[in-house]
């Protein structure tokens, strides 16, 4: 594959994950996309033949391109979370490739939490299995926006049509009831190369796109008027040089939608207002900036802001709150419980809370709650009532993956305990609560 | 940066995408903030590459029209290029910048180190460098690396916590999830921060280009007097080679990679511009490291094998 620098610079950036269980050849889909795009340099080949043999094996294993850790090739199976990078002449692609294994369920939220699509694999043979819908369920829980079903090892199964619809048409259904906004389903053969780069000819049936050839044209959302501002503070800049007595600027990453020169402001939680006079871009002054923009902002006033506010439209800014509601995904080891003290990061801002109510776990197989159950452990997921010790800008998740997520901290040792998105629907409403509180195995 | 709809480049699909340079750039400086934001005392680790070049021009597009609030650090090998400290030292003064240099000759010299037979000093950074950080009190410490270099690098965090022996552990890893970076730590515990994690060699180089920063030389092809070991073409000098039995030639070359002098392999290239370099690298059938580095060819997992001693 030829690219032109030109046509490099222009590309634009498609961050996504892909989740799949341990033996439907997610490693080999991975390899395929990396090889077929050139991603996979001579040396590195050379470099798995070489440990391939080492360990007798004949083919070389391509598993061992993205298992980098000295227990994940002991082991033969990914543990934890890598980023794998790969261009097309039309995009770049940051890949996720996170682990398969039950217990790593956590390590696929992480790599959903910044994907704007998400690659579930399953194996034509076996169709939708309680692995399935739990990928299905954390994009959904995560709201990653678009969301492919790979059917893989149609070799396996004559390359039959029906084999693919039925599977197609069920997770369809069920990541529907979920709330995954778009599916794509797309039968493959990631060891035949059947639809992952090329378009297969041994299933004619299909008009759809190849894996790629989707990951190359799926609309990243930009979708600027459907969103108010948000511009947490990160960092206040105040040179107080001769070139720059007076200079006091607020920097930060626009987290959602678009800051204009001119327009109203309000400063929360003060609530305090004023008007933006000036963007800087890094380095250059413009009347327009936008998510995912790193900028420099001036205001009007003089105002008391440090870092942890949030600038927002004064039209559009979000209410302030000190009680959370809020979906959470426990991601350590110690668990966490009712009335244990934390912390909570939210974009720039750090306070301490504590925990007032635990009133579900969810269960992702058939979507049950279980309530009350008390605390949370590695890789529950469960609904959280937290208070916090001052008020808080906060969003919906399902209206902004950046102001509505947050992180409860351990005070004591600072470990990652849970990962928040605020907000009281889990996905759909659909959802059945369960008195039984056995079984459970997530 | 592009604030209109008619300069945003082809084949983006809405006015208000960002091309993947400005994507990563936005990403990086969001990092270099948030460490100024929460840490007392980073420190960027600063060899004169063309990484931690590139680190240094995004914190200081980050902080502008302010100084950049970091202190640079340098762990010397005593076998750097001459063209490459020269650069340190002139883009140190220049922007007005502090310097720490940890010296690995020094260790040397104070017998705390001793020479390996191989004469390859990369590996014997990692003790300058996790004492330098434990006597200057450095909580954060930024590195240029790249996921895309190695396969454990890939596994690396954008905020990596070390204990106090400096050492990375990859099973203890904080997940990291949006952009909410946990960069909590016990006195004596330091964080690691990658603001180039997921930028490549190739983003890397194009933003060069766009951002027209100025290199040491030795990334452009040159003529150089070189000698062959283990396959890789290495630069003669008083560091220990060439050795009998080693043919000095004079090749038109340039690096990949700067790093010690004993472990770091040219290329042979006629790349002398920033477009060559990059059509050079686009159509390269090997990796960055591959190419270039001796000490990752130890062993199938040297590189976690000394990261977890502390190495970045």
């Amino acid at each position: 594959m030829t690219i032109t620098t030109e046509q490099l610079s222009a590309t634009t950036l498609l961050r996504f994950a892909t989740a799949g269980s341990v033996d439907d050849g997610k490693s080999t889909l991975v390899g395929r996309l990396l090889h077929d795009s050139k991603s996979v340099l001579t040396d590195q080949l050379e470099a798995v033949e070489a440990a391939s043999l080492k360990r007798g094996q004949e083919a070389p294993d391509l598993a061992l391109l993205t298992d980098g850790l000295r227990a994940e090739r002991e082991q033969g199976i990914t543990i934890d979370v890598a980023y794998r990078y790969f261009a097309t002449a039309r995009r770049r692609f940051i890949l996720a490739d996170t682990p398969g294994h039950v217990q790593y369920t956590r390590n696929m939220v992480t790599g959903a939490s910044t994907a704007e699509l998400a690659v579930v694999l399953v194996d034509a043979r076996n169709g939708v299995v309680e692995q399935t819908r739990r990928h299905a369920a954390v994009a959904a829980l995560l709201r990653v926006p678009h969301v492919v079903l790979a059917v893989n090892k149609m070799d396996l199964v004559e390359y039959a049509e029906p084999v693919f619809a039925a599977i197609a048409e069920e997770f369809t259904a069920y990541a529907a009831s979920l709330g995954v906004p778009e599916i794509t389903a797309i039968p493959i053969s990631a060891l035949a190369g059947d639809n992952v780069v090329e378009p297969s000819a041994n299933m004619d049936w299909y008009g759809g796109p190849t894996v790629l050839e989707h990951l190359e044209t799926v609309p990243v959302s930009h979708d600027l008027a459907g969103c108010p501002a948000r511009f947490p503070v990160q960092y206040v800049i105040r040179p107080q040089t001769a070139e720059h007595p007076d200079y006091r600027g607020y920097a930060g990453q626009i987290a959602s939608g678009a800051l204009r020169v001119g327009e109203d402001v309000t400063v929360l939680p003060s609530g305090r207002k004023s008007t933006i006079t000036g963007i800087d871009a890094l380095g250059e002054s413009v009347d327009i900036a936008w998510a995912p923009q790193s900028v420099t902002v001036t205001l009007a006033d003089d105002l008391d802001i440090s870092r942890g506010d949030l600038i927002a439209p004064s039209g559009s800014a979000p209410r302030t709150t000190q009680d959370v509601e809020a979906t959470v995904c426990h991601v350590a080891d110690q668990p966490l419980s009712v009335g244990q003290r934390v912390l909570l990061k939210h974009t720039t801002r750090t306070v301490k809370a504590i925990v007032k109510e635990i009133p579900s776990r969810l269960t992702l197989d058939d979507l049950s709650q279980h309530p009350d159950p008390g605390q949370l452990v590695a890789n529950d997921i469960g609904r959280v009532k937290v208070r916090t010790a001052e008020p808080l800008a906060l969003d919906a998740y399902r209206d902004s993956r950046r102001t509505g997520s947050f992180l409860l901290i351990d005070p004591a040792d600072g470990t990652t305990l849970a990962a928040g998105m605020a907000g009281n629907s889990f996905a759909a409403e659909t959802v059945k609560v369960v008195a039984d509180d056995e079984g459970w195995d997530f | 940066m592009t604030t209109t709809a008619a300069t945003v480049g082809e084949g983006m699909d809405s006015p208000y995408a960002l091309s993947h340079l400005d994507a990563l750039e936005s990403e990086a400086v969001h990092i270099f903030r948030e460490v100024a934001g929460e840490f007392e005392r980073p420190v960027i680790l600063f060899s004169g590459g063309k990484d931690s070049i590139v680190m240094l021009h995004l914190a200081l597009k980050a902080f502008a029209p302010a100084p950049v609030p970091f202190t640079l650090l340098h762990v010397d090998t005593g076998h750097n290029f001459p063209e490459v400290l020269e650069y340190r030292d002139r883009t140190v003064a220049e922007h007005g910048l502090r310097l720490h240099v940890a010296s690995v000759q020094e260790y040397i010299d104070a017998g705390k180190l001793r020479e390996r037979p191989d004469g390859t000093r990369n590996p014997l950074q990692t003790v300058p460098l996790t004492e330098a950080i434990q006597q200057h009190r450095f909580d954060a410490v930024f590195g240029g690396g790249r996921r895309d270099e190695e396969k454990a690098r890939a596994k690396e965090r954008v905020f990596s916590l070390r204990d106090e022996f400096s050492a990375w552990d990859p099973r203890r890893q904080r997940p990291e999830l949006w952009q909410l970076y946990n960069g909590r730590h016990a006195p004596g515990e330091h964080v690691r921060v990658f603001p180039l994690s997921n930028w490549t060699e190739l983003d890397v180089w194009q933003y060069i280009a766009r951002e027209k920063i100025e290199l040491p030389g030795i990334y452009y092809a040159h003529e150089r007097e070189v000698f062959q070991r283990s396959g890789m073409w290495l630069t003669a000098g008083e560091w220990g080679g060439p050795k009998e039995h080693e043919q000095v030639e004079t090749r038109l070359i340039r690096y990949r990679t700067v790093g010690d002098m004993s472990c770091t392999g040219a290329v042979d290239s006629d790349a002398t511009t920033l477009d060559a370099v990059i059509a050079e690298i686009a159509a390269s059938r090997l990796t960055e490291r591959g190419a270039t580095r001796a000490d990752d060819k130890m062993s199938e997992a040297a590189m976690e094998d000394r990261k977890r001693e502390g190495y970045f």
